[in-house]
Order: structure tokens, then sequence, then C-alpha cells
């Protein structure tokens, strides 16, 4: 046994100990990583969330259709001429969170409008075609949004998200 | 021992709580001030291994459940997307898996412990009799863990285990429709054996914590099995048990990894990489490892009835041995006799474990039947009889004399159980590769693979050259249903890019549907698809190929194997041989003979095969020179196709084979240089105490 010379060396012995004790934690930050990790979307969910190509021919003026892109409800709607003027018009400082028409639809497919079905409140859906603006209207607490998409009334903080998509033809979307 | 403490927390918001819920210092008193034995050795820190292999498998078995689909029709795809697909999936199955047999082996190693130094004596019984029960509930929970992966095994164990119960007389059937929930094992069994097993672990914790209990109020027994008397005979456990508790699991983790990083499949049963199928029972049903010598007793006794009854008695005698051995002396040290005994009952169990996993024939059922009446004369006869006839040598004084006795020499003691585990673990472990016997086929030749080994890579091009083959000949018959075309890019795999995985996935066409007019429709494949199966269905597949329909191949290269032998599964266990499959597999294909040899026929619509179990095989000889080109000037032979369709075929069961070989060598490095730490930070503070 080594008592009397670890006795003369206390910083070695206290080195020994910082070591042991760092390795230690080393060891179990590497141990959570992969428990932690797990949780994250395995990869045949991130593989399902591949883009998706819509085709828009079918869909009528004043219509819309909603599809699922990694689980989360998408509306296109064929916005009437009244609706686009409506939501051309309105002046930004009166809303809630101001963001141009334009801002919100692809240049040159003004009657397209594709925001994802997902209310910035709380997560409800709202519906389509109800509401004092002519766009959605959130029955779960009550949010009102207009035919751009765009919070006007109730206690939503955003307009509705507009997802990643782009024009394949004029009538045909790539969402993703 | 652990009367009232006096600890008193100097921080006063600790101090508001303790004196509300005097938790730190039970803490303190169980955990910290508790005097512990000064001379415990290395076979007392199994305690703590266990107590980490209890959390460890309630840890991963959580996270597994929160991936595991208990449905008889989903319930083994759920398992093989944990393992591809789920981040870290295979390292948290292989985990959980090898972490059954690593709480076993354990157990094992800390009731021979109890066994040996008289642990159940007075007044210790109830410690006993706890961890009796407790090992029964682990049985229990570890047979209904195996059911759930839903493979050959799962089912057929699950059929045996559960028909034990039919012995019972008048009640058997009753109990059995019961316990199945049907008229059969089925999705009602699954589902109720996945509630408890998610459900015995946490009584398994409940009863540790009383056994822990137990063990403070009579105190912890020790090599000397002599009471600590005074303070020079004990430490206390902080820092001192701690540490080299601490010591132990980072030994014992070493050996872990070895399993699930290198051996995954060593302890399991190729078998259970078959989907559960009702109506074909696997050759040789064994149960795991760690049940082989139960097993073994049920199969010796030819009344049904009385090997259930011998069966279960096994076990439950183990609660009478405090009463059954009646000798002073508890540690058999001093008991010279009893010490021999002890061993040779170790080697009968050993034994035991060995019969249950041969085939209930011939010498097998005579040796089995010979050491089942040793298992059960040791404690009906030998026990008894010792405590009478026996005289010990004197036992020393007290735990500090026997601790001067033998400060000498003791160095060697941490090598030597690190030695003796290993090997231990490689025979014990390994007798359930002696499982599979064969019927009548040749040994396939053992080959050499690019992935065999702790540092095994695929060889890409080889497995480019496998996908061909596959492409271009199996998949006519085979389907190949859980590899998904985005995986031919996965890092790992045959190295192709997204776009070229793209390009492959384009030329298929899958069916999808319905459409807004409820119609199926075809379109392009996508990355995200699974190969298509050439067939609808089974029955569509087995019309089409003279009533048996061609396995699935996803899994094929795990999913056979061929018998090892003793005493060449020891040598594998520390050669990390694991390719029996693709051995067999490369084997069956290269193994067709136009001509039967003479004097052997085989039935109409079969083939023969030198390396078919049987020889009479289904499929016809599918690969013939010349049949697929390699762009890269490979070889357009058999031997070559066969090699690279089976490096695909493995790469295809074992997507991430090279991430479990690269992090494990990570890992062993770690291991080892903090079991090194430990050990001399262990010394450092056990400076003091001598
Ligand atoms: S979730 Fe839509 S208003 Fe609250």
């Amino acid at each position: 046994m080594t008592t009397a010379s670890s006795a003369d060396h206390p910083t070695r012995r206290d080195f020994l100990f910082v070591a042991t004790g760092a390795a230690a934690a080393v060891g179990a930050a590497a141990t959570v990583w992969p428990l932690v990790a797990q949780m994250n979307p395995d990869a045949a969910t991130i593989a399902a969330g591949a883009p998706i190509q819509v085709d828009l021919a079918p869909i009528a003026e004043g219509q819309d259709i909603k599809v699922f892109w990694r689980g989360k409800p998408i509306y296109i709607s064929h916005r009437t001429k009244k609706q686009i003027e409506e939501a051309q018009k309105v002046p930004l400082s009166s809303l809630p969170d101001p963001q141009p028409d334009s801002a919100r639809v692809k240049s040159g497919h003004d009657q397209w409008l594709v925001v994802i079905g997902i209310c910035t409140h709380l997560g409800c859906i709202p519906i389509a075609h109800e509401g004092n603006y002519d766009g959605f209207f959130c029955p779960c607490h009550g949010s009102q949004y207009d035919s751009s998409g765009r919070i006007r009334q109730g206690p939503a903080p955003a307009n509705l998200a507009v997802p990643p998509y782009a024009f394949l033809s004029d009538t045909k979307i790539q969402i993703g | 021992m652990s009367g009232p403490s006096d600890f008193q927390p100097s921080n006063p918001a600790l101090k508001w709580i303790e004196r509300r819920l005097p938790i730190f210092g039970l803490i303190h008193s169980s955990f910290v001030a508790y005097p512990t034995p000064r001379n415990l050795n290395y076979w007392w820190t199994f305690g703590a291994i266990l107590s980490m292999m209890l959390a460890l498998q309630i840890l991963t078995g959580v996270i597994l459940a929160m991936h595991y689909t208990p449905h008889a029709d989903l319930a083994f795809k759920s398992v093989e997307l944990i393992v591809r697909d789920v981040n870290y999936g295979w390292l948290l199955r292989n985990m959980h898996a090898a972490g059954a047999s690593m709480f076993f082996f354990a157990v094992y190693i800390h009731m021979f412990r109890g066994l040996y130094y008289g642990s159940y004596k007075e007044p210790r019984e109830v410690l006993w009799i706890l961890g009796v029960i407790i090992y029964l509930l682990m049985m229990a929970t570890g047979f209904m863990g195996y059911v759930l992966p839903w493979g050959q095994m799962s089912f057929w164990g699950a059929t045996v285990i559960t028909n034990l119960f039919s012995a019972v007389p008048y009640f058997g059937e009753s109990i059995v429709t019961l316990l199945w929930g049907g008229y059969s094992v089925g999705n009602p069994t699954l589902n109720r054996f996945f509630s408890l097993h998610y459900l015995l672990p946490f009584v398994i914790a409940g009863v540790v914590v009383l056994h822990i209990w137990a063990l403070h109020v009579a105190g912890q027994n020790n090599p000397a099995g002599v009471e600590a008397k005074t303070e020079k005979d004990t430490v206390p456990f902080t820092p001192y048990a701690t540490i080299k508790d601490a010591f132990g699991v980072s030994c014992f983790l070493i050996f872990f990894a070895w399993f699930i990083f290198y051996m995954p499949n060593y302890l399991g049963d190729a078998d259970n990489y078959i989907p559960a199928n009702p109506g074909v029972t696997p050759a040789h049903i064994v149960p795991e490892w760690y049940y082989l010598p139960f097993y073994a007793i049920l199969r010796s006794i030819p009344n049904k009835l009385a090997g259930v009854v011998a069966m279960f008695s096994a076990i439950i005698i183990l609660c009478f041995l405090p009463w059954l051995d009646s000798a002073r002396t508890r540690s058999s040290k001093y008991r010279p006799l009893a010490k021999q005994f002890f061993w040779i009952f170790v080697v009968v169990c050993i034994g035991l474990g060995y019969l249950g996993s041969q085939p209930p024939e011939g010498i097998y059922v005579i040796a089995g039947r010979i050491l089942t009446v040793c298992y059960f004369a040791y404690f009906l006869i030998v026990l008894p009889l010792l405590a009478r006839i026996e005289t010990p040598r004197p036992v020393p004084n007290s735990i500090a004399d026997d601790v001067l006795a033998k400060s000498k020499g003791r160095a060697a003691t941490a090598a030597s159980v690190m030695l003796a585990l290993v090997l231990a673990g490689g025979l014990f472990a390994g007798s359930i590769q002696n499982a599979k016997a064969e019927e009548g086929g040749d040994t396939p030749p053992a080959q050499s693979w690019s992935f065999s080994g702790p540092f095994g890579k695929y060889d890409r091009g080889s497995l480019q050259r496998g996908l061909k083959v596959y492409k271009e000949v199996c998949s006519a018959c085979h389907s190949l249903n859980y590899v998904a075309f985005r995986n031919l890019a996965d890092p790992g795999g045959p190295g192709y890019s997204e776009a070229q995985a793209a390009a492959f996935a384009a030329e298929y066409k899958i069916k999808d549907g319905p459409n807004d007019q409820g119609e199926m429709f075809e379109r392009p494949g996508r990355t995200a698809d699974y190969f298509p199966a050439p067939f609808p269905n089974e029955q569509a597949a087995a019309a089409a190929n003279g009533g048996k329909a061609p396995p699935d191949l996803s899994l094929m290269a795990k999913a056979r194997s061929y018998k090892r032998g003793f005493p060449q599964f020891v040598f594998d266990f520390f050669t990390q041989y694991q390719e029996q499959g693709p051995d067999y597999v490369d084997a069956i294909l290269q193994g067709f003979e136009d001509k039967p040899p003479a004097g052997v026929t085989v039935p109409d619509g079969t083939y023969y095969n030198k390396f078919f179990p049987g020889h009479a095989i289904k499929m016809p000889k599918p690969l013939s020179d010349g049949q697929v080109t390699f762009d890269d000037g490979s070889p357009a032979t058999v031997k070559q196709y066969a090699h690279d369709v089976t490096t695909f075929l493995m790469w295809a069961a074992e997507p991430h084979m090279e991430a479990r070989k690269r992090i494990g060598m990570q890992v062993f490095v770690f291991l080892i240089i903090f079991a090194f730490l430990m050990y001399f930070t262990k010394r450092k503070v056990w400076a003091d105490a001598h």
C-alpha cells in the first residue's frame, strides 16, 4: 500500500479524483445524448415529410381544398376577385401583424392563397369561409383571419403561416 | 445497525425539509454513514451492478415502449423500425436485449455468492427470500419481454411456457385460456404481456427496496461470515463501498458493452428474426440461456405434471434454504466439505444449462435426469447432512482479524475476478448457440467478410453489385419489405447519393391511393417508399411458388444460422464471430447440385442443395454464371454473385452495423480508461482504510 507516498503528494491524489470525476461526467453526458436524441423524429417520419405536389386545376374559383403535409393541414384557396381586392386594400396599419397581401402569395398567382391551416393562437384548425373577413374563423377561441390568412380579430398573435411552396406550372404547386 | 440518524443538514432550507421529512438523514444513514464490513470482496459489488442493471432496463424499456407497437400484426415491424429508423434505436434495443442477459448473469453470480458465503442464514432469511421473489419476478418479466418482438421464438416460447400451466389438474385448460385471452396465443396475449412487462419491473424495484431495507437491518454478510462487532470491523459505505462498487460497475460495463456493440446477436436466437407464424414451429424451441437449467429439469421428467412441478420446485426450494442448511458456520471458506459440494453444484447447474440447450434425445436425457437428481440432492440431502457431520475450521474472531490475515496477496483479486467473469460469461451465455441442431446439412464453410470483426465495414462495391443481383434476380420472388429506397443513400450503406437513390426509386412503379375517386393508382417510386413486394400477398406468393411463399429477405442474413457446437461457440465469443447467417446464405446459393449424389432422392418440386437442412429445398437454383453483368469488371460467376448478394443482405439486415462498431470502439476506449481511473481512485481511497 502506498499510504505514505500518497500523503506526500496531495496534488497528485487530487488530480486523480478530478480526472475520475471528469471522466464520469463525460460518460454520463455521452450516455444521456442517445437517450434524448431518440425522441426526435425517426428516419421514416423525416422521409415521409418530403415535398408533395398538388394539382390546382380541379379547384374552382371560390373553392378551397385541404391537403396534408408533414401532418399539418394546408389550405389552398382559389380566391375570388372580391377576396383578392379586400386583401389588397386593407391599410397595413390596421393589422395586428402587418403584412401586405403580396408577401403572402406568389406574384402572378394572386388568386392562390396557400396557408398552413393551424391557428397561431393554440393550434386549432380554423374553418374556411367563415367569420367577418371573408377568410377563416377559429372556433376554439374566436380568432378571425381575412382572405389573406392574416389575423384580424381575436386572441391569435400572428397571421396563418405560409408553407414553403413553389409553382411548377400554372396549375401545379410543390409544397415543401 | 442503522438506527435513527443524528445527521443534521447545515443548510437552513434542507433543515426545514429535514424537520418535516427526514429524507436526507435516511439517505445519509443508508448510503453514507452505513457501516459496511471492511473485508468485502468483489463478489459483493454485484448488488450495485444489479441495481444499475435494473435502472438501465427500466430506462431503456420505457424508451423502447415509446416506439414499440403491441399488436400482433405490427409488433415485429415496429421493432425493426426501432432498430432501423429511430435515432440510436439499434443501440437502445441492443442495450435492452443484452441487458436482460447481463441482468440474469449478474443475478446468478449474486445468488451463488450468497450460497457460498451462507448469506441466507439467520438473521438474513427474509432478505434471502425477498431475493428469491425478485428472481421469480425477473423470470416472469424476462419471459414476457422475450415475447414482445413477436418473432418465431417469441411466439412459440409463449406457447410452450403458457402451456406449462395446462399441467394443473382440473383447472389447467381454463388457466391457459385465461392467460391467452383467446383460443391460442394471439393478439390479446401480446397486449397483456406488454402491459405486464411494463408493470413488473416496477414491482421488482419495490421488492428491491424491501430487499435493501432488510439488508440494512441485518447488516451485510461478509466473506468471513462473522458479524461486525466493533468500529474496527467496518468502514463507512461512502466513500469506501461506493467507490469499490463503482469500480465493479465500470468493469461490468466493459463486459456488457462487448455484447451491445460487437455481439448483439450472440445471445439471441436466429429464429426470432422470422416473424411469428402460428402454423410452423421452429425445429428446436429453446428458451433464453438463463432459463435453460430449469428447462432441462422440466424435460428430464417424463410426466407432464411432475415435470412442471419439478421445474417450479427447483426455484421454490431456494426459499427453504435457510432451514435446509442448518450449519452454524456461514462462510464455506471455513467448511471444507461444503466448499467442494458448492463447486460441484455450480458445475451441475452449468451442466443442466448445457443440456437444456440440446435436443431432448439419447444421452442428453439420461444426463439430464442424473443432474436433476444431483440438483435436488444438493438441497435435500447434502446440505442437511453436512450440517450434522461436517467439522468446520475455526472462523476468525472478528472481521478485523480476517482482514489482517489476508492483507497479503489481494492484489490479484481484481484481475482474477475480471478473468473469471469473462470466461464464465462466454461459457454460460454461449450455450444457446448450441441450440440450433442440424438436420443433415453440411456445415457451410466460413467465408471471409469485409464486415466481420471489430473494425468491419461493408464493401461498397460489393453492396452495389449485390443490389443489382437482388434487383435482377432475387426480387422476382423475394420481397425486401423493411428496406426503403432512401436507405440506399444512408451512411454505412451502398454509398449512393440522394439523387441516385431517387433515380433508382423512380424506376419502380408503386401502388398508392386511394385517390379522390377512391381508386388505387400507380406512380413512380419516391425515396420514402419501400422496395415493392413481387406478390400482392402471401397466398399469391405461395400459389406462384409451388405452395410455399418465398421468405422476405430483409432479415435473411440474421434469421438463418447453423450449429457452431462446443467449443466453437466459446471461441466465437472472443473472436466476435457473428457471421453464421451470411456464411449460410452464401453456401445455400452455391450449394445447388444438378444431380443429387448417388442414393439420395429429393421429393418432386424440390431441388438438391448441399447445405440446406434436409437437402431438399423448394427454391430452384437461382443463379448461374453470366446471368448478371457488372459494370466494374467483377467476374460474372455464381461465386461472386453469391458473395455480393449476401453482403447486400447483411447490410439490409443490419444497416447500422458500421455505426455500431465505430461507436463501440469509442465506448470501449472510454470504458477501459475509466475503469483504470476508477481502479486507482479506489486504491487511493482505500489506502486510508488499511
Ligand atoms: S386556437 Fe384558434 S383561437 Fe385559440
